[in-house]
């Protein structure tokens, strides 16, 4: 009896082996097609997303500190002001078209901050993925630091937190330069309804 | 009613704004829960159960759906589930398919050349898909989970909630992870809690209050990955 239970463990094995992100590659290559300006390395992960796959997203401490040193390299700062206008970045914030299969390329993107975010107090239908940034310029001002922050949370958030869920909306190609500007507007200008 | 789009869990809630919307949508559903257009698809979905169509011009009323040749009833609520003449497992598509091409000789790419319909004119996967799906009301969701190949499906599918990938990073869980989160007004159900999952997929393939929409689980998933900024997970 009890060696046959051995045998049944045994065999079961193969079955219950955890599969590796590798084997669901193989299945995501297998099955799935590409449409529009969504191709098949869409399917393909970065090491980034292999790793955060492999470690439920908390990788340990040396290994996300890596991670993060490598996608800081990514961001590119426009010369200047980083502030753009505020009224422009409400609607970029509202938009959450772009990169999809039915998206037309080259047609403008948004950055889909309100599916996740609270911005706006004028606007109620917001998601809580992400944390409330109601009043976010109101205590950390306009200087260059934190708009340089902004910029490069935008552009790619996760040179700050490796396993982040916010898209890395700059590195991707989702946002342009000039939109984040228009981003960091909406978050740090006085004048925003997001510091009201 | 089990056709009907979104459960009580998925109801709306935020602030008193909020609290107004979802009574609305709650009454909405009510209503549609009391006469939903679903019920006219299941008719349809029916009729094409019954009639003979392909090269072979017989009906699917011979298909096995795990439960025998012919057998609806019980049948949607034990998929997927492992098929000993396909030797894999199939969810209730793959399995019309397998039966389209096996009784009724069509090819595959005539028979998915429209697998997701609109509003107007539902496909024919979706209308099938509702009739049998209605042969199930009452019954206990559960797919088999006994076979090898039924546990190597599961553990591949609870790899793939996990999995990261796509132009934006997301996985399964980056929207269904955590306990009430929302997109927009859209509460998240944590769907690899199987207390939670339960109620919100028994009441698919669904009918889309929003877009006055038959829906099937394969289109719910397919637009997911859609926006997850992939390409469609249903090769053709």
């Amino acid at each position: 009896m009890r060696r046959l239970a051995l045998l049944s463990a045994v065999l079961a094995f193969p079955a219950m082996a955890d599969p590796t992100p590798a084997d669901v590659q193989g299945i995501m290559q297998r099955d799935f097609h590409p449409r529009g300006q969504a191709t098949m390395d869409r399917v393909v992960q970065d090491g980034l997303q292999r790793v955060c796959t492999e470690t439920r997203d908390r990788p340990p401490a040396d290994v996300a500190k890596a991670l993060e040193a490598d996608q800081l390299k990514t961001i590119v700062y426009p010369e200047g002001s980083l502030m753009g206008d505020w009224k422009r970045g409400e609607a970029i914030a509202q938009s959450g078209r772009g990169l999809t299969w039915n998206d037309k390329p080259g047609d403008p993107a948004g950055g889909s901050c309100y599916n996740c975010h609270e911005l706006s107090p004028k606007e109620l239908s917001h998601g809580t993925i992400g944390p409330s940034l109601r009043g976010f310029g109101k205590t950390r001002g306009t200087g260059p630091e934190v708009q340089r922050y902004v910029y490069g949370k935008i552009y790619n958030a996760k040179a700050y937190n490796a396993c982040s869920q916010m898209p890395r909306l700059g590195a991707s190609g989702t946002l342009t330069a000039a939109q984040i500007k228009d981003l960091v507007a909406l978050l740090l200008d006085p004048a925003s309804p997001v510091n009201e | 009613m089990k056709a009907l789009a979104f459960g009580a869990a998925l109801a709306l809630s935020c602030a008193a704004y909020g609290q107004d919307v979802a009574k609305e949508i709650q009454r909405y559903r009510q209503m549609v829960a009391e006469g939903s257009p679903a019920e006219l698809f299941e008719l349809e979905g029916e009729e094409l159960w019954k009639k003979p169509q392909g090269p072979k011009n017989v009906s699917l009323q011979r298909c096995d759906l795990g439960e025998g040749p012919g057998v609806l009833k019980a049948a949607y609520a034990h998929l997927p589930r492992y098929f000993k003449d396909a030797d894999r497992v199939m969810d209730l598509e793959s399995r019309l398919l397998h039966c389209m091409s096996t009784l009724q000789g069509r090819s595959r790419e005539e028979a998915t050349a429209r697998v997701f319909g609109s509003a107007d004119r539902p496909s024919e996967f979706e209308l099938l898909s509702i009739y049998i799906a209605g042969q199930s009301r009452g019954v206990k969701i559960e797919p088999g989970l006994s076979q090898p190949k039924e546990k190597a499906s599961y553990e591949l599918g609870r790899a793939l909630y996990f999995h990261r990938v796509g132009a934006w990073d997301f996985s399964c869980a980056s929207c269904h992870g955590d306990e009430g989160k929302r997109i927009r007004m859209q509460e998240l159900p944590v769907l690899y809690k199987p207390e939670a999952a339960r109620p919100v997929i028994a009441t698919w393939p669904a009918y889309r209050v929003s877009t006055s929409q038959l829906v099937t689980l394969q289109w719910r998933m397919n637009d997911c990955y859609r926006q997850m900024r992939t390409g469609p997970g249903n090769k053709r």
